[in-house]
């Protein structure tokens, strides 16, 4: 399929710009870059300080084009060096630990979120003017324009704090030890409905807009009205004639969606102290620990990137003009 | 709107007097925007007149912390002991500043590079088309969080970051109107008649996409406000500036939600909400306005009544009778 061939090579492109950007960014800034990052929090630093830095970042005095290729050879070899915060622990291990949350989290909010968003688009499109049409666009409009992190709190206050119904941090009850057991998967079912809740409600009203707007023109098409003449079901025709094919520009949507949710949920995550890649990387900027921030940047890249790329394919399975093109 | 003729009179005399003012005015027809235009102007006009609607220094400690609003301190103290209406209204210039002077960036950045791709097509297009899908996936916020770890924080480091981040979206709306404007007439005949392309661009195509121009710029200036409060929010700006994100900042470094202290928290968030807010609305009123079936729709309400605007289920396109600005 040449068409997933050339996505594929634009992502592998798009793989070596972000390379090159974590490569790039701390050897921009003016003078010795490891002393300008510590000078700005440190006080008194010793050259020792500086080496480490230094060698965090694969700094050196080698000409740049040597130092660009040691870099590119210790990535392949999965080598993103050692936290300074979770010393001893390798940038990798640190990650793969918050890639499990972020996944989960990310993707259930994803599901949700667009399952939820679409639905109130076919069927606010179906009654124009009805309930469903009036009520949520402006109230799901207005949800979306708060701030990721100030819902989090208010969720986090109203249901965590004053009611007291959900836990306000954490993935899991750390009392708990790790298992494939009901308790477990309760326990963490229960912290994540906060968080979820909160991508969830954001995420919902691009869904259901997009959806909407694109429903109005499908259902004045001759087929639609075909449909109905022949005395189809409403419900068959909602969902399998409409709002199969008005799906399309929302599953192109998708991948750009799963950019701006992860984006959200660096802070959710920071808000409700969920261990996920978004903690991880403002824990790894205040802690100024460079090697698991750039880890961190590169796994996020790769992540959004390989989600782009999946996007890509359920494109051409739903949409056969794509395969022949 | 020319196409009154089935409106009610009262209704007619409105949209005349406001077809006067021009595209202004014609974005005033629409409820929607009108009532999100207001609400983003008490914002800018407060933060305008800040010296007179919140006088005194907004850092200055005023006395005791996390007092509940008063008539002393109308929206109270934060746990830092501030004025919290005085960091409201006085955040509010910074932010907006920050969101106005992004969203100007972000808005040029991708005229300039959506319009030469999409009128120059070959290579040209296939570069700069590049450059733009690779800005659309690589993921803003991270990239902003390692910007600012780097950069030193400050106004021009947020803008600027901000810009970098954020001008991709509206640069491939912008090269898509571009590449199908192109194939009209007026673009054919100043090419016959040897104008040069650049002319050509931005004398005779820019014009007619200032609607698309200004929903994205709008979009950019909700995308530059949000983003740089999380980043406030977040720690990564200076802490010493006052704005919206700052303000929820030092409320959260002080426990504020945790004491009970909602008065340090809602009115930063709330303001934030709001604008954002109007601004969106305001992009669906111009939405409505400028996308023929939408605008059928409302006019069939009008026209039809509720009742049968509800059981029709395609909508008509209305077709568009004044000309457009050339």
């Amino acid at each position: 399929m040449p068409y997933l061939v050339r996505r594929l090579g634009f992502y592998l492109a798009a793989l070596a710009v972000a390379i090159t950007i974590n490569f790039f960014l701390p050897r921009l800034l003016p003078g010795d870059p490891a002393a300008t990052i510590l000078g700005t929090s440190a006080g008194k630093l010793t050259q020792d300080d500086l080496q480490r830095v230094r060698d965090a970042l694969g700094l050196s005095d080698a000409p740049l084009i040597e130092q660009y290729g040691t870099y590119l050879v210790r990535l392949t070899q999965g080598d993103f060096g050692v936290s300074y915060t979770y010393f001893p622990a390798p940038v990798t291990r640190v990650i793969s630990n918050g890639l499990i949350w972020t996944l989960l989290l990310g993707g259930i909010s994803l599901i949700f979120s667009f399952i939820l968003g679409n639905l109130i688009g076919v069927i606010g499109s179906w009654r124009r003017g009805g309930v469903v049409d009036t009520v949520f666009p402006p109230l799901l409009i207005f949800i979306g324009s708060f701030p990721a992190f100030f819902l989090a709190l208010g969720l986090l206050y109203a249901f965590g704090v004053q009611l007291d119904w959900l836990p306000i941090s954490h993935a899991y009850d750390t009392k708990l030890s790790q298992g494939f057991n009901l308790t477990f998967i309760g326990s963490v079912a229960q912290h994540m409905v906060l968080p979820a809740g909160t991508s969830i409600l954001l995420g919902m009203g691009g869904w259901a807009l997009g959806m909407r707007n694109v429903m109005v023109s499908v259902l004045a098409e001759d087929y639609v009205t075909m449909a109905e003449a022949k005395g189809l079901k409403q419900l068959r025709i909602m969902f399998r004639y409409a709002a199969r094919n008005a799906l399309l520009p929302g599953v192109t949507g998708l991948g750009v969606a799963i950019g701006s949710i992860l984006s959200g949920q660096i802070l959710i995550e920071t808000v409700f102290s969920y261990p996920g890649l978004g903690f991880l990387l403002i824990y790894a900027v205040n802690g100024r620990d460079y090697p698991l921030m750039q880890g961190l940047f590169m796994m996020i890249t790769i992540g959004i990137l390989a989600a782009n790329f999946m996007v890509d394919i359920l494109y051409t399975w739903l949409d056969p003009r794509v395969r022949a093109a | 709107m020319s196409t009154a003729t089935t409106i009610p009179t009262s209704q007619r005399n409105s949209a005349s007097w406001l077809s006067r003012l021009g595209p202004i005015g014609t974005l005033l027809s629409s409820t929607k925007a009108r009532i999100g235009l207001t609400i983003v102007m008490v914002f800018v006009l407060a933060a305008i007149f800040a010296q007179w609607v919140a006088p005194g220094d907004p850092k200055k400690f005023v006395g005791a912390i996390n007092k509940p609003p008063s008539a002393e301190y109308i929206l109270g103290t934060n746990p830092q002991g501030k004025d919290v209406f005085r960091q409201l209204v006085w955040g509010g210039r910074l932010s907006l500043i920050i969101g106005f002077g992004s969203a100007f960036l972000m808005t040029t950045i991708a005229v300039v590079v959506g319009m030469i791709a999409g009128y120059y097509r070959g290579w040209i297009d296939d570069v700069l088309n590049f450059i733009m899908n690779l800005f659309l996936v690589i993921p803003a916020l991270p990239l902003l969080v390692l910007l600012s770890a780097y950069l030193k924080p400050g106004t021009a480091t947020i803008v600027f970051a901000l810009a970098i981040t954020g001008w991709a979206f509206n640069g491939r709306i912008v090269r898509a109107q571009t590449m199908s404007l192109r194939e009209k007439d007026f673009v054919a005949a100043a090419v016959v008649s040897g104008e040069p392309g650049l002319k050509i661009i931005f004398v005779h195509i820019l014009p007619n996409m200032v609607n698309i121009i200004v929903g994205g710029f709008i979009g950019a200036v909700i995308y530059g406000i949000m983003a740089s409060t999380g980043l406030a929010f977040l720690g990564l700006a200076s802490t010493q500036d006052v704005t919206w994100g700052t303000n929820l900042f030092w409320a959260q470094n002080g426990g504020a939600l945790m004491i009970g202290a909602w008065w340090a928290f809602l009115p930063s968030g709330l303001a934030v909400a709001l604008v954002a807010f109007g601004l969106a609305l305001t992009n669906y009123g111009m939405d409505e306005i400028t996308n023929p079936r939408l605008q059928a729709e409302s006019m069939l309400r009008r026209v039809a009544g509720d009742l049968f605007a509800r059981s029709v289920r395609a909508t008509p396109v209305v077709p568009r009778t004044h000309e457009p600005t050339a």
